[in-house]
Formats: C-alpha cells, structure tokens, sequence
C-alpha cells in the first residue's frame, strides 16, 4: 500500500445510490478537483432499478475518464477510492461498488465504504463552513432531520412513510407532467407552484418529530381525479403544505438541540421555496443558513470523495470481503470519529 | 386578558415560546403561539388555532384519566395563548442522566402507566418526549405540550405514540434508551392488559421497520 503525506494525496470517490453516476476527487485537505455526473433518466414511470445500474455500467468508464482529466491527476496519484456502500438501490450500488473495488485492486490501494447520507452532511459542511449544524436532508429517496451528538448523527426527525421528493415526483406523473435531464419532476413542480394562489385544505401530518406524506400524496390524486383545481394551485398546495411539515420539524430539531447552523440538503433543496422557509426558522433561532451550491446538494461523487478523505483519515479503511453493499444503512449506525 | 407582570420568555420552542409570569398572584405559564412567517397565513393560523382549542380539551380529559397535568387558566383563542400553572420540578429529560439505576426503572415505569392511562382513555399525546415531562418534588410525573395530540383509540395511533417514546429515549438517552423502554413497557402492560400492551408493542415494531433504510426488514 501507498502511504504518502497529506498533502499531495487524493481520494477518488464513486457515487451510484441511485439514478445518478457520478466521480469526485478530493485532495486530503478538502479541495474538490472534479465532480462528474451522469443522470439516468426513466422514459416513463420512476427509476427502475435494473436500467439505472445497466446506464450506470454504461457510462462507468467515460466518467471515470472524465473525473482524471478534468482533476488533472493521474490514476496511480490516487491514494484511496470510496464509494457510496449504501442506503440505495440495490442494482445501483453494486455497479458502483464493483467500479470501486476494481479500481482500489487494480490500483492497490485502500478502499473506503461510505454512507450516503452522511456524505451529503459532510460535503455540506466543508463547502458553506458549517461547524455543527441541524440537517433537513430531502431528496426522492430520503426525509431525515439529523443532527450531531456523542459520536454519532441522530436522527431527530424523519418520514414515517414516503420521502418528501417521492411525494413530488409520483405526484407530477399522476398529474401526467414531464421531466428533462436537467429538469427534474421537482423543478416542473415548483415552476407550476409559482403561479398558483389558491390554498386548498390538505392533511398536515406532523408526529411529535416525525411527518407522514401518504395521506398527502393520496389526498392530491383524488383531487388530480375529480379534475375541479386548477393544477397551478395543487402544485402550490402540495408544496405549501408538505415544506410547510419538513420545516415545522427541523424548527423542533434546532429548538431542541439549541444548535446554531442550519444545513439543507438533498436533490429537494434546489426548491426555492423551501429555501426560503428554512432561512426564516434559521433566522428565528439566531442561526446561520448555510446555502450549499447546487452542485453538491444533489447525488454527487465528490461528497464521497470527501467523505472517504475524512474517514480513512480517521483509520476507517473497508476490506474488500466486507465491502457488500447496505441497502437499508441507516446514518445513526455509523461512529463517526472524525467529529468531536 | 387578565393582570400580568413582566413575563419572563423562559422557552423558545418551535411551536410555540413559553413564558413565566404573574398572574393575580400566581405563577403561570404563558403558552404563546406565535405566527410562523414562513407558511401561508391561512394555513398557520388554522394550526395555531387547532391547537391551542385542543391542547387545553386533552391536558383536561387527561386529567381525569389520571395523568397531572397543569391546569388551565385562562384560554385566549383570537391571540392563540393558554395561560396554565407552572409546575414546580425538573424535567425528566434531565434527571434520567442523574440518577441511580433503579430510581431510573422506576421513574420509566411510572411514565408507562401514564402513557397506558392515556391510550386507555382514548388520548394520544403526540409528542411523547422526556422533555414534555416534569416530576414535581410530591413525586407527581407531570405531562406537558399536547399540541400534536389527538382523540383516537386506534390501535396505528399507540403505536405511533409509543414508537415517538422509545425515539425519544435513543436520541436523548441513547447509553440506557433500552432499558428505560423496557421499563416503560413494562408499565404501560400493567394499565392495559398484555393482550392490548402485546399488540401496541407489535405495531411498534412495524412502524419502525416501515421506516426508511430498518435493516430487519428484510428479515420478514
């Protein structure tokens, strides 16, 4: 094995949880060289999990390719490869943690499974500064309120059923809306939700710290059905009122730990909207905001690169024989070492 | 409204900020609601209102199901405060960390009973959290902040309820969160019965392996 100083070394990172393939590289000091993605977008319906991971092994190669130009690094320069080990689709992930212990055999060096949601945490922090701060994390896969305490993420709050960006998503396609590369169902959404004015009654459902979005989603489709509401006004009613849940909880989740940073995360924090609600409980509570570019909100490898920096340097390395991939790998069961 | 002096903000929480004052010679808490600026007006002050009409219905019936609970003053809907007695003591929430072993077992029994004491009466609490808790020096286990509660004798509701419990314990107590849970249990199954505890505790573990990324989900 390499073993070289801080200063010259590099982690490659591969993320491939779901519909997205992308290669980051990090220098140990947390400077992010390249971070290149590549976006399987479904004909019709959500993400099947078997034609993402096929597009993931389709563009494997060229991103890879693409990450070592664009970071101007050779392969042998790298020092360690991670790579998101899980929560995720399963199909998905093994692509990915296949390319990944190629790559760290071939190369012979360590190899580090990361989770994902704590990669987004980690990324998040690096790039806005953030010390120790209250994470909303919503996105099509995940709806979780965390925050740091002895050791570890908990998780304060979260979804008792759906993730807050499924919600929007299988609610577009009843609504028969289309999304583009580059334009995703939420983004569609919230365009819709800018014209809308009308407020129409739909189930609040907030648990002590955690939220329900089923009874939302089925209440929208029975409207979408009875076709009386402009789709302006749904979309805007959608938004209002389930923001208006993830924010209520977070509120709890800074109230409650007295935190003063507040990180929002996840493909859904690109919505406006929601940023907006988000800075306003952060203000309330004399906490900072910390806007995260969108580039590294969404799936991204270079989250994993950075993570994978933090936790080798740590002594977390993953042997290949325990290199399986997690599907159901929840963030509060990972020590984080790295954090005081 | 009645005569107040000088309130003292004492908690700022999310839904609402706390105050301790004065009034007519005793001493209260004033329960605030305030305007959340950033959701729809209508839609906030629907949830302001609601709440602040059922918070003081189920700290009553409450009650009466055997739960302390403070008593309400003084209801203000169009400014969306309760004014209720300040309970004197300290918060569970504070005292698990301090104290022995078995005074903890205890403690976690007797919030048991009282969260069985509710569900037997059709309440659910809503926000089953040890800071919503208060043992007062007579040795009373005081609940707190019914804002999220609810009328319901249905079998999802409890376990929901319980589930926020036992969360509650492994984000704040994660070193003992078992056995207090244990203890709780233990409780709640002496108020109503094993055939009910049994399958409040099923849906329990239901509920949580309904939830995202449960790892002996895949068991079933």
């Amino acid at each position: 094995m390499k073993d070289k100083k801080a200063s010259d070394s590099y982690c490659l990172g591969i993320e491939s949880t779901a519909d997205d393939f992308s290669v980051g590289v990090s220098t140990f000091k947390g400077r992010i060289l390249a971070n290149i993605r590549s976006q399987y977008v479904p004909v019709e319906g959500g993400i099947h999990p078997r034609e993402a991971a096929r597009h993931h092994a389709e563009v494997a190669s060229n991103v890879l390719e693409e990450a070592f130009s664009k970071s101007k690094i050779k392969p042998k320069n790298v020092s360690v490869v991670s790579f998101s080990q899980g929560p995720g689709l399963g199909p998905c992930l093994r692509t990915g943690a296949t390319v990944a212990r190629a790559l760290a055999s071939y190369l012979n060096v360590p190899l580090v499974g990361v989770n994902h949601c704590i990669a987004h945490v980690e990324i998040g922090k690096l790039k806005t500064g953030a010390k120790d701060p209250v994470t909303l994390y919503v996105s099509g896969g995940n709806t979780i309120v965390s925050a740091f305490d002895s050791g570890r993420y908990r998780v304060f709050g979260e979804t008792l059923d759906i993730a807050l960006g499924n919600c929007l998503d299988v609610f577009a396609r009843e609504a028969g809306l289309h999304q583009t590369e580059g334009k995703p169902f939420g983004a569609v959404v919230e365009d819709l939700a800018a014209k809308g004015k009308n407020l129409i009654p739909l189930p609040y459902s907030v648990k002590g710290m955690d939220i329900s979005l089923s009874g939302l989603l089925t209440a929208l489709t029975n409207l979408l059905k009875r076709r009386e509401y402009k789709l302006e006004d749904l979309c805007y009613s959608l938004q209002e009122t389930a923001f208006s849940m993830v924010t209520e909880v977070t509120e709890r989740a800074l109230a409650h730990t007295e935190k003063k940073e507040v990180l929002l995360t996840g493909g859904v924090a690109a919505n406006k909207r929601l940023q907006l609600m988000i800075k306003a409980i952060a203000e309330e509570h004399d906490a900072r905001f910390c806007a995260i570019p969108s580039e590294f909100v969404v799936d991204n490898g270079a989250m994993v690169a950075w993570t994978g920096v933090l936790a080798y340097t740590h002594g977390v390395v993953t042997p290949i024989d325990k290199s399986f991939v997690k599907l159901r790998w929840r963030l509060e069961e990972v020590e984080i070492p790295w954090v005081e | 409204m009645g005569r107040m002096n000088r309130p003292l903000l004492i908690k700022k929480g999310a839904e609402a900020s706390l105050y301790l004052a004065d009034w007519h010679g005793r001493k209260v808490v004033m329960k605030c609601r305030l305007p959340k600026k950033y959701r729809p007006s209508s839609l906030d002050e629907h949830i302001r209102t609601y709440r602040t009409i059922h918070e003081p219905q189920l700290m009553h019936e409450a009650k009466r199901a055997g739960v302390p609970t403070p008593t309400i003053f003084l209801v203000d809907v169009k400014n969306t405060i309760i004014v209720m007695e300040f309970i004197e003591g300290k918060q569970v929430k504070r005292l698990l960390a301090e104290v022995s072993a078995s005074r903890r077992q205890l403690l976690c029994l007797k919030i048991g009973e009282l969260i069985g004491k509710l569900h037997r009466c059709g309440i659910i609490h809503g926000d089953l959290t040890t800071s919503n808790m208060i043992l007062s020096p007579d040795g009373k286990v005081f609940f707190v902040d019914f804002g999220l509660g609810e009328k319901t004798r249905e079998l999802e509701a409890r376990g929901v309820d319980l589930h926020l419990m036992k969360r509650a314990l492994q984000s704040a107590h994660f070193r003992f969160a078992g056995e207090c849970f244990d203890a709780v249990s233990k409780g709640y199954f002496r108020v109503l019965g094993c055939e009910v505890g049994k399958s409040v505790l099923d849906k329990v573990r239901e509920i949580e392996k309904r939830g995202r990324y449960v790892s002996e989900r895949r068991e079933e």
